[in-house]
């Protein structure tokens, strides 16, 4: 199963920012469960993109108004959400922050 | 035994073992309906075979072939299936002591992962073996919600990757209480209303096949002596005309006490263990009042120390009170309600309805009327509100 980790800190999270991951990259890359990844530049770097009627429109900004903001993503590839919740809250900024899980959409075989 | 118990006896390890075989929740279930029917039309003439419940699991599981056959899906999913006899497969189990199959579906229904209202839906589905239709009217909702939501849970359970298995050992420490939470939860709506008992059944039985499953977990002996306790006096809670009748005032002759003597057991083979939790100390809590011959031989003083064990939660502070109030006295038992009186229990009706008794038992009437009358403003039950009419009455008349 692929997950999506989507961490998010509120704005405290920068305190945090040059934290580094301690010891989680380094077992995660040994179990061979992380399919990429990267942490974000700040929301308000952001710029939202939707196309209504065949014209493009840009808002300056993230998708929603909300406290938590998304300071990075790891897609991981494990066996099942019990494993990934195992793996998300290893991850440091769940100490701090908040760490949604997505399945990613599989299409049926 | 009718069709009818064995229905519920068997219904949930058959889901359970098809949807370990087919690993899909919807076809597990059809095919489930399916054995049921069948049984149904060739018991009256053939006769109930002796071993019920493997008949209906391999009537099912060779249902599930014939669809995914037809289907001409997964033909390794078909050969392994095929392969595992029903038989050979229980031969494994006892051989591998692998836990029973309605343990992992008790514990994928209970997934924390799963929101508390759809735990409980698919735990009276799929264990219980409950129709949409009658899980919805136990909750008051129309039957297509409840068929969404169930829907919706068992899809989040696939696409989520929500593994269908007991989690290891590491884990049940954490996922055990959601389990038990769920099956309390149950109870208690059954508990609260005459119309959905049914559900109290279900948690028992539930509770008692959880015990069963989890010899080594004390506080599932916990749990169902809490419930055996409670409903042993199911009986006596609501005078003939549906007023609430409490403790002191119930008929201790008519409480169950084969439940009793069998609660007092389980709990105490739990304590044994020496690992007390919150169902086994409110089991205990329940036993000292289920096993005192009279209102005046309750042992307060027990119940207070007992409340004094489990989390301090604002209800269970004020029924520590109460305890304190019965064992040492109503003023001091007001006393403490008053200084409870601010904060998170403002709006639940137990604490003006408390006042008012230790009011009234130290004769202060008019102001017991007054708590009286805001309790009632405030109850949420018929039964409720008549028992405090009742009193209210009692108060206004003498004063």
């Amino acid at each position: 199963m692929k997950y999506l980790l989507m961490i998010a800190g509120d704005e405290s999270a920068a305190a945090h920012a040059n934290d580094g991951c301690g010891g989680w990259t380094e077992e995660m890359e040994a179990r061979g469960v992380v399919a990429g990844g990267a942490g974000l530049r700040p929301p308000d770097e952001a710029t939202t993109v939707r196309v209504r009627d065949g014209d493009v429109l840009l808002t300056d900004g993230p998708f929603a108004e909300t406290k938590e903001q998304i300071g990075g993503f790891v897609l991981i590839d494990c066996a099942d959400l019990d494993e990934a919740i195992e793996i998300a809250a290893k991850h440091p900024a769940a100490g701090y922050g908040t760490i949604e899980i997505r399945p990613v959409f599989e299409p049926p075989v | 035994m009718t069709f009818e118990e064995i229905y519920r006896q068997e219904w949930g390890q058959v889901v359970a073992t098809l949807i370990r075989l087919t690993g899909d929740w919807q076809l597990a279930e059809e095919c489930a309906q399916e054995a049921f029917a069948a049984a149904l039309q060739r018991w009256p003439s053939d006769g109930v075979p002796d071993r019920p419940g493997a008949w209906l699991t391999t009537t099912a599981r060779n249902r599930a072939i014939d669809w995914l056959r037809r289907e001409a899906v997964g033909a390794a999913k078909l050969q392994e299936i095929a392969a595992l006899g029903v038989d050979q497969q229980e031969q494994q189990e006892q051989q591998y002591d692998v836990p029973d199959d309605r343990l992992r579906l008790m514990f994928t229904c209970c997934h924390p992962a799963l929101a508390m209202e759809a735990r409980v839906a698919l735990t009276l589905r799929t264990l219980a073996g409950l129709s949409t239709a009658e899980i919805a009217r136990a909750f008051l909702v129309p039957e297509t919600t409840m068929s969404k939501r169930l829907t919706r849970a068992k899809q989040k359970i696939q696409h989520a990757g929500i593994p269908y298995r007991v989690p290891p050992a590491r884990l049940l420490p954490e996922r055990t209480p959601a389990v038990l939470a769920v099956l309390y939860l149950l109870f208690n709506e059954g508990y609260s209303d005459v119309v959905r008992r049914q559900l109290t059944t279900e948690a028992i039985r539930l509770a008692r096949l959880l015990r069963q499953l989890m010899p080594d977990e004390p506080e599932a002996a916990g749990l169902l002596a809490l419930m055996l306790f409670h409903d042993a006096r199911r009986e006596t809670r609501l005078a003939p005309d549906g007023a609430l009748v409490t403790l002191d005032d119930q008929d201790r002759a008519r409480w169950d006490h084969a439940q009793i003597a069998e609660a007092v057991e389980v709990l105490d083979s739990a304590l044994h263990r020496g690992h007390p939790g919150p169902y086994q100390i409110q089991a205990a809590i329940a036993a000292c009042h289920a096993t005192a011959a009279a209102p005046a031989e309750t042992d307060w003083h027990q119940i207070a120390a007992l409340y004094a064990q489990l989390p301090q939660t604002p209800v269970v502070a004020l029924n520590r009170a109460v305890a304190i109030g019965m064992a040492d006295g109503p003023a001091v038992g007001l006393r403490l309600v008053d200084e409870l009186a601010a904060g998170e229990l403002t709006g639940y009706y137990l604490l003006p309805a408390t006042r008012a008794d230790f009011l009234r038992r130290l004769g202060r009437r008019t102001e017991a009327a007054e708590s009286y009358r805001e309790a009632l403003a405030l109850a949420t039950t018929e039964a409720e509100r008549r028992y405090l009419e009742k009193r209210l009455q009692e108060v206004s008349v003498t004063a």
